[in-house]
């Protein structure tokens, strides 16, 4: 078992090494072999993994391996150690299979880019560190994992470096993830400082054993400093301005990285904590309210982008906020549904989107496109699935995991009608949004600019077939948890119930009753449904029946509108708060006072003439002369001695 | 009368094996033609590799040997089996560089091995006339070969220097010793130490002990180079051969500071305050002179000496720290000081080129373009050097202030950190101009011979894996530092 763990680690680590060290000499063959061969090999040791660890007699208890001593000083200790349970098991399988998938892919999507054998090595170090950071037995491995994670991020997103846009995207993702990084080391030290310790099994296990309402002031303030850490690496309100960004880089990462799996870190993250946010109601309530508000904020924005990738991205930000809201109201496995359902649609929408951009010669602009469904069937086939299934249509994997989120906001331990209520306009606005793209990309007549409308294409196999294998899952993911209400035995959500029990009968047990009483199952889904369908049906009249009616429509809310299509201004505040004081303040205080009067002027030129003339000493003590070397030497034994005899 | 036993010979397994190689090579020298005396070299590595097997079943059979002048303890073994690696490594460096030089001589191995022998004994005996033999011996070897260059009067003057300044500076030891038997008619460390147990500190009247041990202390920083008795060191390390400028700025030292730690930690460990502040005072003198020079050298081989010296300093921060704190510290530093400045003196005298003509720093400029492997190597020693995490010189260094600190010497610290942050500068200034300078290398010249690879990759190595994973180490120097007497 501890092999087969280490063993899912190992292949994309030794993909990156092959194809980053000797990738520039092989052809072109060898390297997608290498790269598409480690995470085939990993998810095969996941399955073979997940296989082995449900038939240990201790299953589901987790199993840890420490495999050596990492870090030792003083009473910090962290070792290089892995944390297997039915969590970490879902998390590794879907991570694998979705980056095996993306990787199969990108042998396509890439072909005729520069820099092939850089971009798969980043790919698998990316994947390493992501598997990394699901199967941490301790924080600052985690850390680890959720920086390396970071760090491929930011290569892939700066994939085009020359492009100035490029660079500058991968810098503010680094540096606005970074904000949220501190919040997560601080959490890291103040566990630390409370329970001497870092070790999720330790932590855990005295956080269960903990009395209810102990220890409330730290663990509250561990909860909000990690999710913190959270907010900048899923791309929450008000860190979330580096996401849509992150779509400079080449497609398949943006699936990969922007929407199936990093992002998803710090819903994974809150996950695992479980134990620790359930003696922290107050941080959980941040945590929904936080997710709740920033689905609702990014739908809005959504509804007017008219650049597919960065709908997409807002898209992205919104179902993350509802990953949280199920976290948030204590149903950890729902939001790990989601998680799990929204890996797999979202993935597929953008890979989808990625090969209309193929055909496109890099168009993105919905306005510039219309009617492609005639010139690329399967593209808007597997598109379609994926929009059914991220807007909540009966019978696709987003509606069963989207219904479970809604159900919790209302019947959860920490449930709110206000959070029931936002979440189901929201899901409104995604089937808007959504259907919005589709009919402007595929559907109506064609926009397309002449000169690329003979070049409009159906992509090649290699990048089809993962599209299809995906619109598969995005289908039947649904299944495995099907609802109680409509006969299904919610298979998913026992199957994590041994790692959530305790921290939910905690939370049921300590959280006042909800208000007023609950609707049923079946109620929450037709609101659901209803509202879905309305976005639907307005999509449809606004984009294929009366297309002029938008433009109308725009035309009387022009303030709105723009608001929208401007994103809210959130970047020109930031700008004009945050970037432009610290840049003012930089050239003033830093660059003119400190760095050019204190630094260079004091330190640098005093320093310089200090070690000047201490070198002049120098120079004389070291003449080459013999006799004065000697007489230095004497002088310092008479020196000492001198001290010694006289003290 | 000492009669000899078994266990005896076997205690001094190692330096004897030694020793039979060095006095082998001698003999075959003659016999090998001019173009095969690296055969001699692979021999001595042979014997070296022998004697650190030795050091296996040595370590089997502790204890105290030929009438308690040699001791075979965890303490001596720990220093025996750090001097063999100094001594493996250089010679793996050596051989191309001395076939450049056109100084391939048999006696350079002989030296070599001798000068081993003499810091082996260093570091193994209790016994203070002993102490001074092995100081002699490999003083002896030393100095020959830091003038092993003999048609080169840079070379020649270094020796000479290096010759009569260490005469001058062991004429002190030999004095302190005198003294210490006239106060209390013994030199061995275990009858001193038993005295001192009992009598607690020095009687306040008693300021021939503290000269005592101050001469002692003299003779013992020259090999050291703490400043002011460092004078020597920059134009020694300069002039001589590379090859031996990396041995001496290591072994020699480390054996020295081996006598420092057993003189004062060990077996004076009670004496207290008086010699306290003359490590305090040395280190920061140290530190801050050898950080300050190196600063102004545009010479890698000056640089190096200088940086060489500050090191020194640090070292004695952890001696300063005190019996309890500072010796595994001390032990851990000396091992990743020997790994980091051999491999970086080894890369520099190749990277020279014949007569080591490309010393200065602008001749390393845009080495990283050209010899991107090379350029890593080097980088990654001065990383270790300026004490970078990740690579070992940042635990050594660590472990030092850690226990500095322990032992409430805060201003110390204050002085060590604040000096290593200078120390950043001068190696980071090879960094840039390999690889943030367009230019093409002088430096660049050669390919790698293997040997030298060997030895560089075993450096490399082993900085990042004491920097990655210091722990069992830092328990193995724990476990060497019990035995002090």
């Amino acid at each position: 078992m501890e092999v087969l763990l280490l063993l899912i680690l190992l292949p994309p680590l030794a993909g990156a090494v092959l194809n980053g060290i000797f990738g520039r000499r092989f052809p072109q063959a060898v390297v997608s072999a290498v790269a598409c061969t480690a995470p085939g090999l990993s998810l095969f040791f996941a399955l073979l993994t997940a296989w082995t660890f449900a038939h240990l007699p201790t299953e589901p208890a987790p199993y840890v391996h420490s495999y050596f001593t990492w870090i030792e000083a003083g009473a910090f200790r962290a070792d290089f150690a892995l944390y297997y349970d039915r969590l970490t098991l879902v998390m590794t399988v879907a991570v694998t299979l979705v980056s095996f998938l993306i990787h199969l892919y990108s042998r396509g999507y890439m072909e005729q880019e520069g820099g092939y054998y850089r971009f798969f090595a980043y790919l698998n170090l990316f994947l390493f560190m992501m598997l990394t950071l699901v199967t941490a037995a301790n924080y600052p491995l985690m850390f680890v994992g959720w920086e390396g994670v970071g760090l491929c991020s930011y290569l892939l997103i700066g994939f085009y470096f020359p492009r100035k846009s490029a660079s500058d995207a991968g810098k503010k993702a680094f540096i606005v993830t970074r904000i949220g990084d501190v919040g997560f080391t601080l959490g890291v030290v103040l566990l630390f400082w409370t329970f001497g310790s870092v070790d999720f099994q330790y932590v855990f296990t005295r956080l269960e054993a903990l009395p209810p309402g102990d220890l409330q002031g730290s663990l509250t303030a561990v909860g909000i400093l990690l999710f913190l850490g959270a907010v900048g690496k899923s791309a929450q309100l008000p860190l979330y301005v580096w996401l849509p960004d992150a779509m400079e880089g080449p497609t398949p990462v943006s699936a990969l990285i922007h929407a199936a799996t990093m992002v998803t870190a710090g819903v994974y993250m809150v996950a695992r904590s479980h134990a620790l946010y359930a003696h922290a109601p107050l941080a959980l309530e941040i945590v929904a309210v936080t997710g709740c508000v920033t689905a609702f904020f990014a739908a809005t924005i959504a509804l007017a982008q008219n650049d597919l990738k960065r709908l997409l991205a807002y898209s992205t930000i919104s179902q993350l906020g509802y990953m949280f809201v199920g976290c948030g109201v204590g149903l950890f496995s729902a939001g790990n549904f989601h998680l799990m359902t929204h890996a797999f649609f979202k993935s597929l929408l953008f890979l989808a989107a990625g090969s209309v951009m193929h055909a496109l010669s890099g168009e993105l602009d919905l306005r510039k496109m219309g009617g492609l469904r005639h010139q690329m069937r399967t593209t808007w086939l597997t598109f379609l699935v994926a929009t059914l299934a991220i807007s909540g249509v009966p019978g696709l994997s987003g509606f069963f995991s989207k219904d479970a989120i809604l159900a919790g906001a209302r019947e959860g331990p920490l449930g709110d009608p206000r959070l029931y209520w936002l979440a189901t306009v929201t899901a409104g606005l995604t089937a808007f949004y959504m259907f919005r793209a589709l009919f402007m990309a595929f559907h109506g007549a064609s926009r397309v600019q002449p000169a690329l409308e003979p070049h409009v294409h159906e992509s090649g196999g290699k990048m089809t077939r993962p599209l299809l294998v995906l619109a598969f899952f995005s289908v039947v993911a649904g299944y495995v948890s099907l609802p109680k209400a409509l006969g299904g035995g919610e298979w998913f959500h026992h199957y994590l119930q041994p790692v959530f029990a305790s921290s939910q009968a905690l939370l049921s047990s300590t959280a006042a009753p909800a208000a007023g009483h609950a609707p049923s199952r079946l109620a929450v889904m037709g609101t659901s449904v209803l509202f879905a369908g309305a976005g639907f049906l307005l999509a449809y009249l606004g984009y294929v029946k009366f297309t002029g009616l938008p433009s109308r429509l725009t035309e009387c809310f022009r303030g709105t509108y723009q608001l929208l299509v401007n994103k809210y201004y959130v970047d020109e505040v930031y700008d004009w708060l945050i970037v432009r004081p610290l840049r003012r303040g930089s050239e003033i205080f830093l660059w003119r006072i400190v760095d050019a009067g204190a630094i260079d002027g004091l330190l640098v030129n005093g320093s310089a003439q200090a070690t000047a003339s201490a070198g002049n000493l120098l120079r004389r003590m070291q003449s080459g002369n013999l006799r004065s070397y000697a007489t230095w030497v004497l002088l310092g034994a008479v020196l000492w001695l001198g001290y010694i005899l006289l003290r | 009368m000492i009669t000899v036993q078994a266990d005896d010979l076997v205690r001094i397994l190692p330096q004897a094996i030694l020793a039979g190689f060095a006095i082998l090579v001698m003999v075959f020298e003659p016999f090998l033609p001019a173009a095969r005396k690296t055969l001699l070299g692979w021999f001595s590595l042979f014997g070296v590799v022998a004697a650190g097997a030795a050091t296996i079943r040595t370590s089997f059979s502790p204890g105290l040997a030929f009438g308690n002048s040699i001791s075979a303890d965890r303490f001596s073994l720990f220093f025996i089996c750090l001097f063999l690696l100094v001594a493996a490594l250089t010679l793996l460096g050596s051989f191309h560089s001395l076939e450049r030089e056109n100084i391939n001589h048999g006696e350079f191995y002989a030296l070599l091995l001798m000068a081993t022998v003499g810091m082996c004994f260093m570091a193994a005996s209790t016994e203070l006339i002993m102490i001074f033999l092995g100081l002699e011996i490999s003083s002896l070897a030393t100095y020959v070969l830091a003038g092993f260059k003999r048609q080169d009067a840079l070379s020649n003057e270094a020796s000479l220097k290096y010759f009569l300044l260490g005469s001058f500076a062991t004429a002190f030891f030999l004095y302190g010793i005198a003294v210490v038997y006239g106060l209390t008619g013994t030199t061995n460390l275990l009858v001193l130490s038993a005295q001192l147990g009992r009598s607690g500190e020095f009687r306040p009247g008693a300021v021939f002990a503290w000269v005592a041990l101050l001469l002692m202390f003299v003779g013992l920083a020259f090999k050291v180079s703490t400043v002011p008795f460092h004078v020597w060191t920059p134009d020694v390390y300069q002039g001589a051969p590379a090859p031996v400028t990396a041995f001496l700025s290591v072994g020699p030292k480390a054996a020295a500071f081996a006598v420092l730690l057993r003189i004062f930690l060990g077996a004076f460990a009670s004496a207290g305050s008086g010699v306290f502040w003359v490590f305090w005072a040395s280190a920061i003198l140290t530190m801050c002179l050898g950080n300050l020079a190196a600063l102004l050298q545009s010479n890698v081989k000056r640089l190096l000496a200088y940086s060489a010296i500050a090191h020194a300093g640090y070292v004695l921060v952890g001696i300063a720290a005190g019996r309890g704190e500072g010796t595994a510290p001390v032990l851990f530093y000396l091992t990743v000081y020997a790994l980091m400045n051999v491999g970086a003196f080894l890369l520099v005298a190749h990277l020279a080129g014949t007569g080591e003509r490309w010393t200065r720093i602008e001749d390393f400029t845009g080495l990283g373009y050209q010899r991107p492997a090379v350029a890593a190597c080097l980088a990654a020693f001065m990383l270790s050097l300026a004490g970078f995490p990740t690579t070992a010189g940042f635990f050594a260094k660590f472990y030092i202030f850690r226990a500095a600190v322990h032992s409430g010497l805060i201003g110390l610290t204050i002085v060590a950190v604040l000096t290593s942050v200078v120390s950043v500068y001068y190696y980071f200034r090879l960094i840039v101009v390999m690889y943030m300078r367009e230019g093409k290398a002088e430096a660049a010249s050669a390919s790698l011979p293997w040997a030298l690879r060997v030895a560089l990759a075993i450096s490399v190595v082993g900085i990042f894996y004491l920097g990655l994973y210091p722990t069992d180490f830092l328990l193995l120097t724990n476990l060497a530092a019990v035995p002090l007497p």
